[in-house]
Formats: structure tokens, C-alpha cells, sequence
């Protein structure tokens, strides 16, 4: 009876959870917003049809993605969009295709969100490809084509991504003291094993919820492989933490959860990045958002992010051996210049002296170089004194 | 008539100075150095030499200096025996009115050695002019006349039986019909060298080879010869392709040692205008010549002889003349000085005051250009391009000669595009085959900027692309560079006519590609908003409900409009030059069909895959032609 009740009681409990805090499953956006979204695309749609009925060039007004055109906004400390536009013509031969791709996504996109589904990237990009009648020319040469694209459609409609139902392959992964629901599903990242939870492209609060918490902070490591290194050594559970991973240059997935937990759970977000400037950039892009999707900054950065390491003066510090050094070259040099001069690293002596201090080196160096010191130095050792110590890059 | 090649008189000179005088020099220069020795021993006189000094007959000398006439090496005499034969041929059939139908048939009777035949359907000859026309060397009408012929190639069809006598020891087998009452006279003759004359080895009238001559006369000369027959350039199939091109009105069949067929079919079934002969303009002259002409002349006063041997001199003229012959001259010279009388010194006073007096130029009604139409139709049946452009220059005049340029050029179609430019040359409608990079031909084709009408040139040679230019000279006396006449030489005047010609047909050239680029590039321009209004109106359709019909028809009209405005700009720069006036050009023909794509630099390589292929048909075409005469020989 008493072990009866007691499930009873759970079951009792989640299921008062779920239905307080999330939509029932299989709908992963609002039935509001997927309105809203679909009468943009429809006056997306309208306009074109309305011009080219008076006789008009039919043309779409498209906010610039590119550094031209986005601003730093200093008081948020974000990458913020700026207001320039280009016209995509109809009547113009450089433009006609992307043009013609423009609506054929829309209209991908909107029987997708009536339809209530969702798909991927390459999904999307399957369902908007045909040949065009009459011709040998396909719709889209390659994912790469329907992909800009949809970026493209996401600024001129002001709608996200997940609005518009697609997502992004599943990169990412998660691990710690942290107990998530992900569309209903309950899951304890204390129990994953040695996989990890597999952070989603949609991680919308409708979506996925915190259940509960007590990590006092969050340690983002670039890669897989340093990852795995610091769930094995049981790194979250020793300094009670979320380890969460991004495979390089992180998903829009990763940076939203990551921005969610810190902004809902009020924990902060520390990175473990290479000594390069690709490693640099990710920082950058955690902390302020990315050029090209500056559009999401508001939703995706972390402004307060830290940056442990691994840092240029690591290598006498931590008397690491010639054979970790990779020599910088010409695209790394002039990247790391390019990353020196951002306006939101203008005031930051500490980097600039960071990325000087590298550049003088001429070499680089990956996560993976602690190891030579010892297989566990980097989990053990390295980041436990960096975060004693309070010595982050700010 | 058939001839025994046509000399030019200075051609002549040239040849009778070498001729006597070479070996001459040679004998006496060795026999100096004997001289030398044995006068010391004292054993030879100016009497013994003497009697090893001897005339030497001009066959003589030709058999012993072959080079001179083109019989080099076994190819280049394979080619110049079917040049000299065919040439002839095509002379005759023209002076006799009739629309030459040539025969040529190689036979190979071992490694090197050859049996060519060559029939026409010409006038025949007349069986007692035989021994002359291909027994003796130096005999035939061309040869003392200045009138536009073929006949420069050479020494003729004598100097070919001679070299077949020379090479393999058989004589000439001629058979020919002078009327459809008579029987063919068949003549096997035999060159004797040392005397120039021909002996007959047999003789007969033969009813049985009627058969050979269906239009009732004709003639067929049968050469036995050690040569080398090889295909590509500078080979009997060139050749035979040329003249085609340059001969449009002649049927000329071709059947190689391989036994394949091979059909040059008529295009033009007009002859030419028969060529006017015409007496020589005063500043065409030499002095020699001059001295020459006042020694044999049958007029017995100055004036009358300028008038009677001289083009463009009249009473008034020849006054003129004197008079200012007379200011150079201690003798007094007046019109009415008697030939006879006026001596060496007079003679070059007279020379000088013909340079100094302005004489109208000769008149230029005694050349026959081949003519733009002929000369496209030509090149349409031999040359498988797809533009087709013709310039004929009005008749000038170089050194007292006149002359005139004519210059075609074909385009695109199966024409290899990455190789340099093929420079077709031809003299009198004769095509020229070696020689080219010195011949005045090529330096102009080369001066002429061809980038300015959409071309690749490297710097200093000709422009690569698929193309062909035809140039041809007609004059009574075209200039060769030497005497193997396989090159024009480079007069100031002559190059630049070539050059205005080029650029004529450059400029027509230049607007087609300059044009088709455009047209391909308005037709892709709405083929891609044709291709893509289709998926719009559906898209809008789909999500705004518009008419899907109402808005496509919308959208192309305006994809219509905007591509017609494109046009329209293009006018105003002057860059684009009407479509229509091309078309209406009569010395331009444009095969559509034929048109292949524009070059792949000129593709922006946006649509690739939809690009009709490029060069494939080059292959098919090789195919269906190598299958037709699969089936003339079968």
C-alpha cells in the first residue's frame, strides 16, 4: 500500500508540474505564435502578389546580416542588429533565384507550422526542393542554399527559427546538477552516464523547463573530448556545476539553454576554450551573441560569461612541454587581429594584452595540451585553481 | 587551251637569267682555278675550255634544278604534279566557256610510287599542239600576255611528265577529245631533255575511251611518279579543298590512294567573267624591260610606241613624256623620234621621266575578283561554321600592277575554338600552301587588331578562336617572294588593302558575336524570371490565395517589358547595332543551326547544366560525311 501511494504521489506530483508549467506534448510552439507567424508570412506572400499584379517589382526588404550592419550596444553589453536593409528584386538576374527561394521556404515554412511539425534543417531543405517545371534546374543546389535562406526569412519577418519550426542537427551536450523537462519528459542530467543529455536545437520554455537546481555554476567546455574528460573525473558532482559542451562553435541551442540557466537560475557560466582566436570568437559569441544571428543576442547572450582558459601565459605557468605549441598561421594571425579590434573588446585591457601575449608567442594551443602534464591535470588541477583563485578573463 | 604553265615575262627573265647564267658562272669559276694550275704546266687554252663551253636546253637545267619548280621532295611533287594539272584544267575549262567538272585520281603502286590521272571536261587539244604542251618546256599562251591567270605554280604539266620521266622512266599517257564527231587521240610521249622537245612513243585514235569524256571533248593526262602521299596540311586534299573554296563554280571529284571518294560539289553555276588582257601601265616597267620593248617593238616613232605598248598613255601623254625625257637627255628627244634611233642613255632618260610624270592608273576592269557571293558559297560547302562574312576591295593598283583584294572569313560552328586562326591564301584563285608565316597575307591578318572584334589574339600572331580567313589576291602580275611562288610579297599597298578588307569583315564579325552574346544573354535574362515567375505565383497562391494564372501573366509581361528595356539601353550606347542591318548585309550569311554555344569564358557559369552542349557536333558531322562516302565508293 505504502510503496502504492507513494508512486501514486509522484506520478501525482510531475503530472501537476507539466501541465502547470508546459504545453501538452507534441506542440513545441504556441498555438498563438504559430498564428502570428503565419499571417507575417501570408503579408510576406500578399506583397509580393500585390506588386506584381500593379505592375510594380515585386521585391522583398531584407535586414543586412552581415558586421556592416549591427551595432554594440554597450549599456546591455550585446551585439545588437542594425536597421539597414537590402532589397531582393525579382527582375534582377543576381537576385531572381533567392527570390524564388524566399517564397518557396515561406511556403515550406507555413504548411509546416499548420501542419504542427517540426523539422530539420535538412528537412526543410527537402521539402522546399523540386525541379522547377519546364527545366533541368533544381530549386536548391545544396542544404547550404535553403539554410541562408531561412536566415534570411527569420530577420524579414522578425521570427525565430523555432517559429518557424525548423531546427538545427542536435549538437551539444549536458551533464550536472540540474534536473530538466524536455517536452514533458523528466531528466535528471545527474544520471546520464557517460553520453550526456543531448542539449536540443529548441530549448523554448515551452519546450524545456528546470525542475530543479543546485549547481552554483555552469563550466561550458568547447569540445567533446574535454567534456567526456571532466564527466569521467566526476567534475560536476565534486564542485556541484553543469558541464555542458557545444562541439566548437555552439548551436543556437546551447547558447539559449546556456543564457536560460543563467538568467532563470541566476548562476553564472564560466568557458574552457583553446588559445586561439577561434576559441576567442566562441567566447565572444557566448557572451555577446554571433554577427550573423545578432538579431537572437537579446535571447541568446551572457554578458556576464567569464573566460577560464586556457590562457597564453599558461604555457610557462603550467611548464608545458614545445610539443603542445601550434604555430599561428596567417589566417590566425589576421583573425585574431580582426577579434582585437571589435568594439566590445575596446575597453578590455586584459584581453588585448591576452591575445598580445599569443600573437607574441606565434603559437597556439588546444584544451587537450593539459593532458600532457597528466591525463586528469585539467579537471583536477587546472580549472579547480583557476576558479579558487577567481582568475577569469573578463 | 591546256598550257605549259604560265610565266609572267619577269618571272621568265628571272628564270632565263638563272638558267643561262648559273651554270655558266659555275663552269667558268671552276675552270678559272684549272686555268690557273695547268696554264702553269701550260696545258690548257682558252680553245679547249671552249669546246667544253656548251648551251644548256632549259629542260636540262630544270631536271637538274627541280627545287625551282616545287619538286623538292616526293610529297611536295605529289602536290605540285595535281597543282599544275588542275590548274591547267581549270584555265582551259574557263577560256573554253564550260563549267569545269575535274577528275583527280591518285593510285599507289607501291611505297613511292604513284600513277595520277586527272581528267577535265575542257576544250581538249588539238592532237598537233600535244608534243608542245607537254613534251617542251616553256610553251603555252599564258606566256606572253599580261592578263589575271592561274597559270604562276611552276613550270606546268611539262616540268610534272618530266620529273615522272626522271623519277620512274614512264612516259606521259595523254588522251584527248577536241570534238563529239572525232575519236580521243591517245598519245604516249616522252621528254627528250637535252633537246626540250618531246618524242611520241606510241600514237592511236581510240573510239573506246569516248567513255571518258560524257560532255563530248576533254582531256586526260596520265603521270607516273615517285612521290609520298600524306593527308593534313600542305597535302593534295587540302589543296583540292581549297581550290573548291576559291573555285565555286567547279566540280571536282577526288579519289585518294585509299580508294575513298571524296565530292567537291559545284556551288556557283555561273563561270567567272572571262579577264581582259591588258598592255603594261609605264610605271610597271623596268629599265631593262623598257630597253627590251623599244628593241622589239614594231612602231616607229616614240610616240606611237607609248601609245601602242603602253596602257594609259594617249597623244597627249606620250608628249608629255618626251618632252620631259627630252630636259634629262643631251640628245634631243621629241615625240616623233624614231625607236630605232634612241640608244641606251635616251632609253633611261625615257625610263626616268615615265617615274616622274603623274600617269592615270591602269585600269582595273581586267580583273575578275572571285566575288563576295562566290566566295561565301565556297566556303559554306567546305567550311562547317556558322558566320559567314565577305569583303571585296575595289581594284588598286601596286607598281603600275593592278590588283585586288578579296578576304572572307567563317566563324563558330564545328571550327576548333582553342587552336590559332587557319589563314587560307590564295593568288589568281590559286591556293597558296607553303610559305605562310612569309607571306604578306599573314602579316596582315596579324597587324589586324582582332581583339576590338571580340577575339583572343596573343601578341604578334594570329587570333585564336574558331575561325578562317580567306584572303586572296587577283592581279595580272602578283608578287612572289621568290621563285618557288608559295608566298606574296609585302608591298605597303598590297597589305594595307589586305588589312581594310580584314577589318571589314572583322567589324561584321565583331557586331554578329558582340550581338549574340547579347541575344544569349537577354534569352537567359528571361529564362531565368520565365523559370522562376512559375514557382512564385504557386508559392503566392499557396499562401496569400492570389490567382495564380492572373499574377504569372502579370509577372511575365513585366519579365518582358524589363528584358526589352535591357535591348533598348544597349541601342543608345552604340554598342549594339540593329539586328535587322546584319541580316540585310547580302556579303554576311549567319547558319543559326550551326550556332553552338558562346565560349566558356564568356559563360558565367551560373546555369551550366543547361547549356546546349558545346562542340558534339563536330563529331556527327565528321561521322555523316565519312558515311556518304563510305557510300560513293560502295
Amino acid at each position: 500500500m505504502a510503496k502504492k501511494k507513494t508512486t501514486k504521489k509522484t506520478t501525482k506530483k510531475t503530472t501537476k508540474k507539466s501541465t502547470k508549467k508546459s504545453t501538452p506534448r507534441g506542440s513545441l510552439v504556441s498555438k498563438k505564435r504559430d498564428q502570428e507567424t503565419i499571417g507575417k508570412i501570408r503579408d510576406l506572400a500578399t506583397s509580393v502578389a500585390k506588386s506584381g499584379l500593379a505592375q510594380r517589382e515585386p521585391r522583398i526588404e531584407i535586414p543586412i546580416r552581415s558586421i556592416n550592419n549591427m551595432k554594440y550596444n554597450a549599456r546591455k553589453r550585446i551585439l545588437e542588429m542594425g536597421s539597414n536593409t537590402q532589397q531582393r528584386e525579382l527582375f534582377n538576374v543576381g537576385q531572381a533565384r533567392k527570390f524564388m527561394q524566399m517564397l518557396l521556404v515561406s511556403k515550406g515554412c507555413r504548411d509546416l507550422i499548420q501542419a504542427e511539425k517540426t523539422l530539420s534543417l535538412r528537412g526543410m531543405y527537402y521539402m522546399t526542393l523540386h525541379t522547377i517545371e519546364g527545366t533541368s534546374e533544381k530549386t536548391f543546389n545544396e542544404q547550404g542554399e535553403s539554410d541562408t535562406i531561412l536566415e534570411d526569412l527569420e530577420v524579414t519577418i522578425d521570427g525565430l527559427r523555432e517559429e518557424l519550426h525548423v531546427f538545427a542537427k542536435k549538437r551539444g551536450t549536458m551533464v550536472g546538477n540540474i534536473t530538466v523537462i524536455d517536452n514533458g519528459d523528466e531528466i535528471n542530467c545527474r544520471r546520464m552516464g557517460t553520453g550526456g543529455y543531448a542539449i536540443p536545437s529548441i530549448c523554448e520554455p515551452n519546450v524545456i523547463q528546470f525542475k530543479d537546481c543546485d549547481a552554483d555554476f555552469i563550466l561550458h567546455v568547447e569540445k567533446d573530448t574535454v567534456w567526456s574528460r571532466f564527466n569521467e573525473d566526476r567534475f560536476w558532482e565534486k564542485h556541484n556545476c553543469i558541464l555542458t559542451e557545444g562541439s566548437g562553435q555552439p548551436p543556437r541551442g546551447v547558447r539559449r539553454l546556456l543564457h536560460r540557466m543563467h538568467k532563470e537560475l541566476g548562476i553564472p557560466v564560466y568557458c574552457l576554450l583553446d588559445c586561439d582566436p577561434w576559441g576567442h570568437y566562441i567566447y565572444s559569441v557566448i557572451k555577446q551573441g554571433s554577427i550573423n544571428l545578432a538579431f537572437e543576442s537579446q535571447r541568446m547572450a551572457i554578458p556576464e560569461a567569464k573566460f577560464i582558459g586556457i590562457r597564453a601565459e599558461d604555457y610557462d605557468r603550467c611548464k608545458l612541454t614545445n610539443d603542445v605549441k601550434i604555430a599561428l598561421n596567417e589566417r590566425d594571425i589576421t583573425r585574431a587581429k580582426q577579434i582585437m579590434d571589435y568594439p566590445w573588446f575596446a575597453d578590455k585591457k586584459h584581453w588585448k594584452k591576452e591575445i598580445k601575449t599569443m600573437l607574441g608567442n606565434g603559437f597556439k594551443m588546444e584544451v587537450e595540451s593539459l593532458i600532457t602534464k597528466d591525463i586528469s591535470y585539467v579537471s583536477e588541477v587546472y580549472v579547480p585553481q583557476r576558479l579558487k583563485d577567481g582568475d577569469f578573463l573578463d | 587551251m591546256w598550257t605549259c604553265g604560265g610565266f609572267h615575262r619577269k618571272g621568265l627573265e628571272r628564270y632565263l637569267v638563272g638558267h643561262t647564267d648559273v651554270p655558266n658562272q659555275m663552269a667558268t669559276t671552276t675552270s678559272k682555278k684549272k686555268t690557273a694550275r695547268k696554264a702553269a704546266k701550260g696545258r690548257v687554252s682558252a680553245e679547249t675550255l671552249a669546246k667544253g663551253q656548251r648551251e644548256i636546253s632549259v629542260s636540262e637545267f630544270f631536271a637538274k634544278n627541280r627545287h625551282l619548280l616545287g619538286f623538292d621532295n616526293p610529297r611536295k611533287a605529289l602536290l605540285t604534279a595535281v597543282k599544275e594539272a588542275v590548274d591547267n584544267a581549270l584555265d582551259a575549262c574557263e577560256e573554253a566557256g564550260i563549267l569545269p567538272e575535274i577528275h583527280v585520281r591518285l593510285l599507289q603502286k607501291d611505297e613511292s610510287r604513284f600513277k595520277l590521272t586527272i581528267r577535265d571536261n575542257g576544250p581538249g587539244i588539238v592532237r598537233a599542239q600535244i608534243e608542245s604542251i607537254f613534251g617542251k618546256l616553256l610553251y603555252g599562251s599564258k606566256f606572253h600576255r599580261m592578263k589575271m591567270s592561274r597559270g604562276q605554280q611552276g613550270i606546268g604539266i611539262s616540268a610534272a611528265g618530266m620529273y615522272g620521266l626522271m623519277t620512274t622512266g614512264k612516259p606521259v599517257h595523254i588522251i584527248s577529245k577536241t570534238s563529239r564527231r572525232t575519236p580521243p587521240h591517245d598519245v604516249v610521249l616522252k621528254i627528250d631533255t637535252s633537246k626540250n622537245r618531246a618524242e611520241v612513243v606510241s600514237e592511236k585514235e581510240d573510239p573506246k575511251s569516248d567513255t571518258l569524256f560524257p560532255g563530248g571533248t576533254g582531256t586526260q593526262v596520265v603521270i607516273e611518279l615517285e612521290g609520298r602521299y600524306q593527308k593534313g596540311r600542305q597535302s593534295i586534299d587540302e589543296y583540292l579543298e581549297q581550290t573548291a573554296i576559291a573555285n565555286p563554280h567547279a566540280q571536282i571529284t577526288w579519289v585518294t590512294p585509299t580508294n575513298e571518294t571524296i565530292e567537291f560539289p559545284r556551288a556557283v553555276e555561273e563561270l567567272p567573267e572571262e579577264a581582259k588582257e591588258i598592255k603594261p601601265h609605264p610605271k610597271g616597267i623596268e629599265l631593262g624591260t623598257l630597253i627590251q620593248m623599244l628593241e622589239r617593238t614594231e612602231s616607229k616613232s616614240l610616240s606611237s610606241f607609248l601609245q601602242d605598248e603602253f596602257s594609259r598613255v594617249g597623244q597627249r601623254k606620250a608628249s608629255d613624256l618626251a618632252q620631259r625625257a627630252d630636259k634629262l637627255s643631251s640628245k634631243t628627244i621629241t615625240p616623233r623620234s624614231r625607236v630605232s634611233q634612241l640608244g641606251h642613255a635616251e632609253a633611261e632618260c625615257l625610263y626616268k621621266a615615265i617615274q616622274e610624270a603623274s600617269i592615270m592608273a591602269p585600269p582595273t576592269d581586267c580583273l575578275v575578283p572571285i566575288g563576295s557571293r562566290a566566295l561565301l558559297a565556297g566556303l559554306l560547302k567546305e567550311v562547317q561554321a556558322e558566320f559567314f562574312a565577305a569583303a571585296t576591295r575595289p581594284p588598286t593598283v601596286y607598281r603600275g600592277n593592278p590588283f585586288q583584294m578579296e578576304v572572307a572569313i567563317a566563324f563558330g560552328g564545328n571550327l576548333s575554338s582553342d587552336e590559332s586562326s587557319r589563314i587560307l591564301r590564295f593568288a589568281n584563285r590559286v591556293p597558296l600552301l607553303y610559305q605562310q608565316s612569309a607571306c604578306s597575307s599573314f602579316k596582315a591578318v596579324v597587324e589586324t587588331s582582332w581583339k576590338n572584334y571580340g577575339l583572343a589574339q596573343p601578341r604578334n600572331s594570329l587570333p585564336v578562336g574558331p575561325l578562317v580567313v580567306l584572303v586572296h589576291m587577283a592581279s595580272v602580275w602578283v608578287p612572289f617572294t621568290s621563285e618557288s611562288k608559295e608566298a606574296i610579297a609585302d608591298y605597303d599597298e598590297i597589305r594595307k588593302e589586305m588589312k581594310l578588307a580584314l577589318q571589314e569583315c572583322g567589324r561584321k564579325l565583331g557586331t554578329y558575336l558582340r550581338r549574340r552574346k547579347q541575344m544569349k544573354k537577354q534569352s537567359e535574362r528571361r529564362g531565368i524570371f520565365e523559370r522562376y515567375i512559375g514557382e512564385i505565383a504557386n508559392s503566392c497562391h499557396s499562401i496569400a490565395g492570389t490567382d495564380k494564372k492572373k499574377l504569372y501573366d502579370a509577372l511575365l509581361k513585366q519579365a518582358e517589358r524589363k528584358t526589352k528595356e535591357a535591348d533598348q539601353r544597349l541601342d543608345l550606347d552604340g554598342k549594339i547595332v540593329s539586328a535587322k542591318r546584319l541580316e540585310q548585309d547580302e556579303d554576311v550569311i549567319i547558319l543559326a543551326e550551326r550556332q553552338a554555344s558562346i565560349g566558356e569564358d564568356e559563360n558565367d557559369g551560373l546555369f551550366g547544366e543547361d547549356m546546349p552542349p558545346t562542340t558534339k557536333r563536330r563529331t556527327t558531322a565528321k561521322k555523316s560525311r565519312s558515311k556518304k562516302k563510305k557510300k560513293k565508293t560502295s
